[in-house]
């Protein structure tokens, strides 16, 4: 037996003896996702067991370093590791921004000292993060921001808002963009880290259209932020807030694979019923989902790929970018189907059957996907400039 | 296994591409055209394949051949895609290795060979219509003296007028039987259309066509899944050329971006262009990366392989015909110009997307294989 398959019979023998049965179950609400935190309160105890097992292993991030909370697996031990997650259905332990974003911004660009110091609470679920970046002048175009953190000498006093921070009101720190030199527009921006609970720090919620409100507006008003809190250097935050960007885009991209739904058509037939020829008994929406299976599968082998090369160092630094933009305009395509699928039936917006209208709030809440981390329209100018090369892009 | 082109691949695309680049680029097929070329391909450029091992790549290595994977003969038909090379190769060297190779016994051993050494060219002869069904095969083969009789009529043959040998999928009693039908077979004819993208394919009729027990290819009645070892070889063929295609007229394309003026500037700074352009990639990507993913499974023999095929040969064929209409569209008046030859690509494409089955069939097979 080769090395890696004697890893995997290791992996599927931990997971058989440590991932309760409930977390094995399809994530059904938010609140059936573990984000950890200050204040987080676990659903019930398969919860807290699953995410305790996995800190003790490193494998709420299993392919970080042991000594900031990983299990330090190479790429290929991820990958065996991940399809056998995959293969039991077994829930993510822990998801937050600190491992998304954060946590690949630290390890290239903080200090020894800041990895072992954030990293780990991230690993083990004990600190939340928020992203300040966005503000209410400065969307696609970030780098207008104008949050400004005036130098106090061995602090800064940041005054400024942030707008649509998602789970805002919910976060231990926050990772932000701050200005600190306003003659530079690129250069005169610094990757602040700072607790929520700072003075001078309030958020307001803000409902979307799919009536929850994960996301607020962030004041700041004269808050203080030791000198020590900045990422990379002062004044270069804008490097470090690019390269997280590629990582937030890679992960919201993993959305167009659609997770557990094998089959759009598959699924559907069996609500639909099917006609003689034991087909979907609708034949334009059955042409329409199996166009769309098609597509899908063809997204997963991409996102296989993508991930082989780019945890190998292999993509080109902006695939991350085409990764957004596919993955993302195929789960909106997703929920418009599953919507037609569902009828007047996933109109439903508050009864028990449909679960609080789960289909009509998911389908309204994916529109946010072609949107967050960068807009489909941006995706297209940053591959049309850095993979195709195009001219004025 | 990663999904990408491992150091023996790699290599073998670092010698693949310039030697097809520069013995077969576009102006090879133009000068075939030209000169109104009955064969459908040059034998001097088949007996360069020879030389590198080409034809036989999917052979195994009793048989005298390479012993390699569809990951591999996916490298060549990249390039043959790129520079729209008229070739046997994936009749030949892929659908009918495939078949043979499935089957063993005599055929294998008498055609497998010959494939390998250059000296055969073998036809797929399994379409009976303009289009694809091969689950309605309707020639039919029925015992006659120690051998079977075979009627019926077939298309879209591609080298069915030259080919040594065709690979004639019939009906027997219980169920589909492959038979190895050579050349000089009494009661064959093929009649060659040429097709819209210059190539060769012919009509052809089985007339009474007598052969011994022997040509069966495997075993009388257990056709069927000799059958679908050719089709999804020749699918993900397939698939892999039109990538290739699909690549080159985006190439093409990007480039003339970067050239073109109007309003004083390249048209590639418009950002109607850009966005249109930039969607093309990401197509093109995965199509690229799912074809990867067919021929992968297809050579671990993986149950998933069916499926993949079909995705593969349907997503490849979108996003290659997205690549040679945005060619055409963005190269302006010059791509309507059969000078220029992005309008080549066109052609080559809609004659791949047909072949073994197009862009629908393959999604309605994928809803079939997903129980709806
Ligand atoms: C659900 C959700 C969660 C979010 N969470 C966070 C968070 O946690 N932290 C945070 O900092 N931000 C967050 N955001 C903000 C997000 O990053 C911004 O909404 C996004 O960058 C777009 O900015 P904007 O909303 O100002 O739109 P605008 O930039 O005003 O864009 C409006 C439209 O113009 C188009 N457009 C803009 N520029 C161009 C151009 N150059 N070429 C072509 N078209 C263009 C856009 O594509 C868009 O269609 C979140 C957003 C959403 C919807
Ligand atoms: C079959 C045929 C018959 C014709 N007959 C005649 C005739 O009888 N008389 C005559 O005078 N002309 C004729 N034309 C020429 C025709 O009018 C031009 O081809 C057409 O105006 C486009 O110009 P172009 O070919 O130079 O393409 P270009 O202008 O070079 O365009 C190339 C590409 O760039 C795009 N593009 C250009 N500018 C922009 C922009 N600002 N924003 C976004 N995209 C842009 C175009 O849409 C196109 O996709 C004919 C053309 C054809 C194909």
């Amino acid at each position: 037996m080769s090395e890696l398959d004697a890893f995997r019979t290791e992996v599927r023998e931990w997971l058989e003896a440590n991932c309760p049965a409930e977390m094995r179950e399809p994530i059904r609400d938010e609140d059936d996702i573990c984000w950890g935190g200050r204040n987080f309160k676990f659903k019930n105890d398969a919860q807290k067991l699953w995410l305790d097992a996995c800190v003790a292993k490193g494998y709420t991030v299993p392919d970080w370093p042991k000594p900031y909370g990983g299990a330090g697996l190479t790429p290929e031990q991820t990958k065996i590791f991940k399809q056998e997650m995959k293969r039991i259905h077994a829930r993510s332990p822990l998801d937050s921004f600190g491992i998304w974003m954060l946590g690949p911004a630290l390890l290239k660009f903080g200090t020894e000292e800041q990895k072992v110091h954030y990293l780990n609470p991230i690993a083990r679920g004990e600190i939340r993060w928020c992203q300040g970046y966005s503000e209410p002048g400065s969307g696609s175009d970030l780098v207008s921001l104008q949050t400004f953190g005036e130098d106090k000498g061995d602090h800064w006093v940041v005054n400024g808002s942030k707008i649509w921070t998602s789970y805002a009101d919910k976060a231990d720190w926050i990772f932000c963009l701050v200005r600190t030199d306003k003659a530079n527009k690129y250069q005169g921006i610094t990757f602040m880290l700072f607790d929520m609970e700072s003075k001078g720090v309030t958020t307001k919620p803000i409902l979307l259209i799919s009536g929850n409100s994960p996301f607020c507006e962030t004041f700041f008003d004269d808050v203080e932020v030791p000198k020590t809190q900045f990422i990379g250097e002062i004044n270069r935050g804008w490097d470090v807030a690019k390269y997280l960007l590629g990582h937030e885009r890679e992960m919201i991209s993993g959305g167009g694979a659609g997770g557990d739904m094998v089959s759009i058509g598959g699924a559907f037939a069996k609500a639909f019923g099917k006609n003689a020829a034991g087909e979907l008994d609708d034949p334009i929406l059955r042409a329409e989902m199996a166009a769309f299976d098609v597509d899908v599968f063809a997204y997963r082998a991409m996102g296989e790929r993508f991930m082989d090369m780019w945890k190998t160092g292999r993509a080109h630094p902006a695939s991350s970018n085409m990764m957004k933009y596919v993955g993302t305009e195929l789960n909106k395509r997703r929920h418009e189907l599953v919507m037609s699928g569902g009828g007047s039936e996933a109109l439903e917006w508050d009864s028990e059957e449909t679960k609080g209208g789960a289909r009509a709030r998911g389908w309204l809440r994916t529109k946010a996907n072609s949107i967050e981390g960068g807009t489909s329209e941006v995706m297209l100018n940053v591959i049309a400039k850095r993979i195709l090369d195009l001219p004025g892009a | 296994m990663p999904l990408y082109h491992n150091d023996d691949q790699a290599m073998l695309k670092d010698s693949v591409a310039p030697f097809v680049a520069e013995q077969a680029p576009v102006s090879h097929l133009r000068q075939l055209r030209d000169s109104a070329d009955a064969t459908g391909f040059s034998r001097d450029l088949w007996a360069q394949f020879t030389e590198m091992g080409l034809p036989g790549m999917l052979v195994p290595e009793a048989h005298g051949g390479l012993g390699m994977g569809h990951m591999e003969a996916g490298i060549v038909l990249e390039e043959i895609g790129r520079n729209l090379t008229p070739s046997p190769f994936l009749s030949t060297g892929v659908g009918a290795v495939a078949a043979l190779a499935h089957a063993g016994g005599t055929q294998a051993g008498r055609w497998l060979p010959a494939i390998a050494s250059g000296e055969a060219i073998v036809a797929l002869a399994i379409d009976e219509g303009p289009k694809h069904r091969p689950d309605r095969i309707a020639t039919t083969a029925t015992r006659a003296g120690n051998g079977f009789r075979l009627d019926g009529k077939k298309s879209f043959v591609l080298h069915g007028h030259v080919a040594d040998m065709s690979i004639v999928a019939a009906k027997t009693d219980g169920g589909i039987t492959l038979f190895a039908v050579p050349k000089d077979a009494k009661g064959v004819t093929a009649d060659p259309r040429r097709l819209v993208d210059s190539s060769l394919a012919s009509h052809v009729t089985l007339d009474g066509v007598e052969v011994d027990a022997d040509a069966v290819i495997g075993e009388v009645d257990a056709g069927g899944e000799i059958l679908d070892a050719l089709l999804a070889a020749t699918r993900t063929g397939a698939a892999a050329e039109m990538v290739g295609v699909g690549q080159g007229a985006m190439d093409m394309t990007v480039n003339y971006l970067k050239e073109r003026k109007q309003f004083g500037k390249l048209i590639g700074e418009f950002q109607g262009l850009q966005h249109r352009a930039a969607h093309l990639y990401g197509e093109m990507e995965v199509a690229r990366a799912t074809v990867m993913k067919a021929q992968q499974l297809l050579d671990e023999g993986s149950e998933g392989a069916k499926l993949m095929v079909s995705v593969a040969k349907a997503k490849a064929g979108r996003a290659a015909n997205l690549a040679v209409r945005e060619g055409v569209q963005m190269h302006g008046g010059i791509g309507m110009t059969d000078e220029y030859d992005i309008g080549l690509y066109m052609k080559r494409d809609r004659a791949l997307a047909e072949y073994m089955g197009d862009v629908h069939y393959h999604i309605d097979q994928v809803a079939r294989m997903n129980g709806y």
